[in-house]
């Protein structure tokens, strides 16, 4: 789950990170109003779920209050297109309002997950302020990373390290060593799977100060912190993949035209493949999961048929715990109720799969059978 | 022999008075699996399913049974504890069905895996089989098994039973077949159980089914390389996964170049192994490498 830079700032604040007095607004009026109050000068940043956003026109520094709510009802209500988002991009519900930092030095500071160290590790660079991706590949000697053993926890000699490798001295130095120390904690605290701040900036006071702030928790951690779950924006989110999580079903929204509803996360990204091969694009991926009902098969299908691009659907189920047919009554249950008319191919194998057919043949629905992934991708391909 | 079990594995399983502990207890009971002894807290003797003993603790079970394998179904909330309580009674070998462990959790765990004289298969894996042995530790359907001398390893559940499916229905017995799990972090490696499958004298050959998301893949590659002995085929799904979007497991997901499935199967083939085109390829693969070889 990702939270906004409003929310994440919210947090900080808490672990004694200084940031920016800010105020969120949700009206071009209240930017205004806001601004005035700050002395007309002010950075106006659209809240979204999406990298990228000072590039796609997401930020702009206003000189004046009228500057802030021209600004704020030019993005308000509309959506943000970055390299990050899809074409369609993320709606903008809300602006921040900042005030603006004399900056004298910007780093970029991040903890996340190194799989292969099989730890937390925090990676900083000298060169904040920019795409981070980018200064790895142009200089990739600008970017230090220390691991984290999870079970001593961040060391302070580490933020000594590196606060010598960001080159700060004094104040600066202990300041941001204090800061690595509270983001850490911030981490565990909250089960971050990524904490960044870029820019962190050295004011020219000598302030450390997070001018930005990003913060996901993992999803499987939330279980635990039902106090971020109202946190969540689902506005953020693709609509059918919300839903889709709301019924504990894995769905992503892709760009074909085939509709796949797998049972199992590896059979079904081998499904999409499958389909990809045959020239018939996969429209989602689905796994449907090992327990699911007639009535979750139903709503994974309606799901699928919910999607306007789908104009085919592929069922594909491996019967063990899911047994076939569950997948059957379900998958009849949601074309009936949907009207549907489109092309069913099926593939089942396992438990009760006689059963399964038996229900799809008495459905009266236009059902493709496959015995095997080749018999699919050929039925799929003729279906075009 | 093949890998991990055999017909002196003694089974007990962690949770086994929950809906799906009981549901599996029972189908590796029924698949000949010599399942000793279950444990859930707070139902210390009761009997399950008329003669498996059920322990409030695996120091317990361990005792009274002398278990040497644990099955673990517990939920996601308890399960980095249940792990830890078999690892502190030394059981030698672990299997974890859990799905949804939080990521922190398992980083503590795993560390704590790294010191101690266990191995951990998973967690958010299918288990491990050995047909021959008619021994099932974990959630397959044991009857698409078929005793043999191929081994296939993989990070999936479905998919490994659709290679199993395909390799039976050619006729093709495995020797065992391991679901290493399709979270980010994981107890045991593809190159740890390629390594097993190439000191194995009934393992012929082995089928390796990866998929997108961090650098597994390539390290076994690496493995295969310089160490591997005996022919593998690989497939790595998810071909068509956008980047940044998790595709149901919390490991597939794509967030650098080493992570995409092109990158993975270049390093493969690299390494000298037989690229499966289709994951509707995977028995025929197979099929021909065992021709080539005699």
């Amino acid at each position: 789950m990702k939270l906004h830079e409003y929310q994440a700032k919210e947090i900080f604040s808490r672990y004694g990170i200084l940031v920016p007095n800010s105020t969120v607004a949700h009206t071009p009026e209240e930017a205004r109003d806001i601004t005035d109050k700050m002395g007309g000068r002010a950075a106006v940043k659209a809240q979204v779920h999406a990298g990228g956003r000072g590039k796609a026109g997401g930020v702009k520094i206003v000189q004046t209050s009228e500057d802030a709510y021209k600004f704020a009802k030019s993005i308000l209500g509309k959506y943000l297109v970055t390299p990050q988002t899809d074409d369609q991009g993320v709606p903008v519900n809300s602006v921040l309002v900042e005030e603006l930092a004399d900056i004298e030095t910007e780093i970029y500071i991040a903890i996340t997950i190194d799989r292969d160290a099989r730890s937390a590790v925090m990676i900083i660079s000298p060169s904040g302020g920019t795409d981070i991706e980018e200064v790895a590949q142009s200089t990739p000697e600008m970017i230090f990373s220390e691991p984290i053993e999870p079970v001593l926890g961040l060391m302070p000699f580490q933020t000594r390290r590196m606060t010598r490798q960001l080159g700060l001295e004094g104040s600066a130095a202990r300041d941001t060593a204090k800061l690595m120390m509270s983001l850490y904690q911030i981490y565990l605290d909250n089960d971050c799977s990524l904490l960044e701040i870029n820019p962190l900036i050295i004011t020219k006071d000598q302030k450390v100060v997070a001018l930005d702030a990003k913060l996901d928790i993992e999803d499987d951690a939330l279980f635990r912190h039902k106090d971020l779950h109202e946190l969540r924006d689902r506005s953020q989110e693709d609509q059918l993949e919300a839903s889709a999580s709301d019924q504990d079903i894995a769905y992503v929204n892709l760009d074909g035209d085939t509709g796949c509803l797998v049972n199992g996360a590896g059979l079904a990204m081998a499904t999409l493949d499958v389909a990809n091969a045959a020239g018939a694009a996969p429209a989602n991926f689905l796994d449907v999961g090992g327990g699911a009902t007639d009535e979750k098969v139903a709503e994974a299908v309606s799901i699928i048929l919910s999607d306007p691009k789908v104009k085919r659907v592929l069922v594909n189920v491996f019967g063990g715990i899911l047994r076939c047919d569950v997948a059957a009554r379900g998958t009849v249950l949601a074309y009936n109720r949907n009207n549907c008319t489109l092309p069913l191919i099926v593939r089942m194998l396992g438990t009760n799969l006689e059963e399964g057919k038996e229900i799809l043949r008495n459905s009266g629905l236009n059902v493709i059978f496959a015995d095997t992934l080749t018999e699919a991708a050929k039925a799929i391909s003729e279906s075009r | 022999m093949g890998i991990l079990l055999d017909e002196h594995s003694r089974i007990l399983v962690q949770g086994i008075t929950g809906t799906e502990g009981s549901f599996h207890a029972k189908a590796c009971k029924s698949y000949g699996t010599n399942v000793v002894a279950g444990v859930t807290p707070g139902k210390g003797g009761q009997i399950f399913d008329d003669d498996i003993p059920v322990f409030d603790s695996v120091e317990q079970a361990v005792k009274e049974t002398a278990a040497n394998v644990s099955l673990i179904f517990v939920p996601p909330p308890f399960a980095a504890d249940a792990i830890t309580e078999s690892i502190d009674s030394e059981v030698p070998l672990i299997a974890c069905i859990t799905e949804g462990i939080p990521v922190h959790d398992m980083i503590k765990v795993r560390r704590h895996v790294d010191r101690s004289p266990v191995r951990l298969i998973g967690p958010n894996c299918p288990g491990m089989i050995n047909p021959a042995a008619q021994c099932k530790v974990g959630i397959m359907p044991g009857a698409i098994h078929l005793p043999g001398r191929v081994g296939v390893v993989s990070r999936s559940g479905t998919l490994t039973y659709e290679a199993v499916g395909q390799l039976t229905s050619l006729g093709i017995g495995q020797s065992s077949c391991v679901g290493i799990g399709g979270d980010p972090i994981i107890g045991t490696s593809f190159s740890e159980i390629l390594q097993l499958y190439d000191n194995d004298p009934e393992t012929d050959m082995v089928v390796f089914i990866g998929e997108i998301g961090g650098s597994m893949e390539q390290q076994a590659a690496e493995y295969i390389k310089n160490h591997m002995q005996k022919p593998v085929c690989a497939l790595i799904v998810g071909a068509s996964a956008p980047p940044g979007k998790r595709m149901g497991h919390a490991g597939a997901i794509i967030t650098g170049a080493s992570a995409t499935s092109k990158s993975k199967t270049a390093a493969l083939r690299d390494a000298g192994v037989t690229i499966i085109p289709s994951p509707a390829d995977i028995g025929v693969t197979a099929q021909k490498i065992l021709q080539q070889i005699g």
